[in-house]
Order: structure tokens, then C-alpha cells, then sequence
């Protein structure tokens, strides 16, 4: 029974991502896709930690944490990527040298 | 019905609506995040299909470090794909059917899926199943069986990819200063003046 509720919930979260993948798909800005891939990222791991219960091997919940520290560093390195066009330095040493440039 | 199947069919249709979407789209922006995209869904597939070991793989390698190797080659490159030319296009679409005709012609010879008597379970599978537990005290055989039975073949491919590494590092310049560092050492030459 609970199985049963667990399935139709993580189908329920399926039928999110799809939403998420259209509205990916369509853009049109960049802000939309970034806000939509980080979006599905958490849905992915809803849905894993739901399919889990599923299959009744709660055990599985490690996977979905790793899957939302690799989504979190893929987000900061996208928002990265916008903010300075650039992934080699440091984003401490970019904030350090865009405070002094606005002092000068 | 097997209930599981629908979770199955939903996957593999997302993921042939994200390849096209892939193909289509000449943003590359949007390519790159759907080939994140493309990763993190087939690894929540492979979790689906009992294959937990190589969902860890892709989930790290697909959907973590090679959106961000992509980002930081889009920087060295254009931000918009131009649509190739329909007479290009032929050669490589017959590649593609070819293939795809070979690899169904080859189906057929796959044991089914979960199958007893499959290579995977029937040979030396069986034996680690049975001996792991015992001779490495491990709960995951396929740790078991990369980590220790076959130490030496992990220790060589790990050897390998690092010296891989650090030729490509010795190639680009570690320090920053050789050609790897251009682009940001360009831009700031150009806010200097």
C-alpha cells in the first residue's frame, strides 16, 4: 500500500522534471534554462529518494545526497561562468579584485 | 504491467526529447545544459535499472566535471552554433542509421535483462557473489572485485590517467602562464588599458 503511494508520488515528481525539460528545452533566456537545469537537479534527487522507498532499500538516499553536491557545484560554476566569463580564478580573489577596481 | 516499467518508459522518453532538443537547438549555452541534463537523467535511470555503481559514475563525470569542461570550452569558442547544411547532413544521417541497424541486428544475441544464465552471472560472477562476503569482509562486490581481486589492473589504469594528466598539464602549462591561461590573461590586459 505504501509502495503503491510512493510510486505514484515519484511519477507525480516524473511529470515535474518533464515540465522542468520543456520549459529547458523552450528557454528563452539563459536565466530560465539555468533556473530550470537547477530545478530538475532537485528533481532528480526527490525522485531517487522516493524510488528508494520503492524498492524498499532505503539505503539508496546516499546516491540522491550526491547528486545534490554535484548539482550544487555545477550551479555555482554556471552562475560563475555568467558573473565573470571566466572559471580559472578563485571567485574569492574575483570579488577581492572587483571591490578594490570600484574603490579606485 | 510491471508498475516499474512505466518509470522505464517515462526515462527513455525524456531522453530522446532531450538528444533531439540536443541536436536542434544552436544556442550552445542551452547544448551544454542539456547534455548536463542528458547525464543526471540517465543516471536516475541507471539507479532504476539496479545499476547503483554506474549511476554514482555518470552522475559524477557526466553531470558534474564535463558541464563544467564544456562551460570552460564555450568560453574559447563562439556562444552560437550555425546550423550545418542539409547536404552535409546526409552522410553523416546514413553513419547514424547504419549503426543504429547494426546494433539492432545485435540485440537479439544480448541474454535478456536480469537473466540467470547471462555471462555476468553465470561464469566467475557466481564466485565472487559467493566468496566476496568471506575473503574481502565487503558488502558491495563490485568494490570487491575492482578494489581487490583486481588491485593491480585498478593500480595500473589509476597510473595511467595520471600520467595522462600530467602530460596534458606539462603540455599546457600548469602555472597559468603558458596558452592555458590566455583568455582571462587577454581580458585583463584589455581592462588594464
Amino acid at each position: 500500500m505504501m509502495t503503491w503511494f510512493y510510486l505514484i508520488a515519484s511519477v507525480g515528481v516524473l511529470i515535474s522534471m518533464a515540465l522542468m525539460l520543456s520549459r529547458l528545452i523552450a528557454g528563452p533566456t539563459l536565466y530560465d534554462r539555468t533556473l530550470a537545469v537547477n530545478s530538475f537537479g532537485t528533481k532528480t534527487v526527490l525522485f531517487l529518494t522516493m524510488f528508494c522507498f520503492v524498492i524498499d532499500r532505503p539505503d539508496g538516499v546516499d546516491i540522491a545526497l550526491l547528486y545534490a553536491l554535484i548539482n550544487f557545484i555545477a550551479t555555482i560554476a554556471i552562475l560563475k561562468f555568467f558573473r565573470y566569463r571566466s572559471l580559472e580564478i578563485a571567485l574569492a580573489q574575483m570579488a577581492l579584485r572587483k571591490a578594490v577596481g570600484d574603490d579606485q | 504491467m510491471d508498475p516499474l516499467q512505466i518509470l522505464d518508459i517515462a526515462f527513455l522518453g525524456m531522453l530522446l526529447a532531450v538528444a533531439f532538443a540536443i541536436v536542434r537547438i544552436n544556442s550552445l549555452f542551452a547544448v551544454v545544459m542539456l547534455t548536463g541534463v542528458y547525464s543526471l537523467l540517465s543516471a536516475a535511470w541507471f539507479v532504476v535499472l539496479d545499476a547503483v555503481d554506474v549511476a554514482f559514475t555518470e552522475a559524477a563525470v557526466g553531470a558534474g566535471i564535463s558541464t563544467v569542461l564544456m562551460l570552460g570550452a564555450m568560453l574559447l569558442t563562439a556562444r552560437e552554433a550555425k546550423p550545418p547544411k542539409f547536404r552535409q547532413q546526409i552522410g553523416p544521417l546514413f553513419a547514424a542509421i547504419a549503426t543504429g541497424a547494426l546494433l539492432f541486428y545485435a540485440l537479439p544475441d544480448m541474454p535478456a535483462y536480469g537473466s540467470a544464465d547471462s555471462p555476468a552471472n553465470s561464469y566467475v560472477g557466481a564466485e565472487y557473489l559467493e566468496r566476496t562476503s568471506e575473503e574481502i569482509h565487503m558488502p558491495n562486490v563490485v568494490t570487491a572485485v575492482l578494489a581487490s581481486y583486481r588491485g593491480y589492473d585498478t593500480l595500473g589504469e589509476t597510473v595511467v590517467i595520471f600520467t595522462a594528466g600530467v602530460a596534458v598539464l606539462l603540455l599546457l602549462g600548469a602555472s597559468g602562464a603558458g596558452a592555458g591561461g590566455g583568455v582571462s590573461a587577454t581580458r585583463k590586459r584589455e581592462e588594464d588599458e
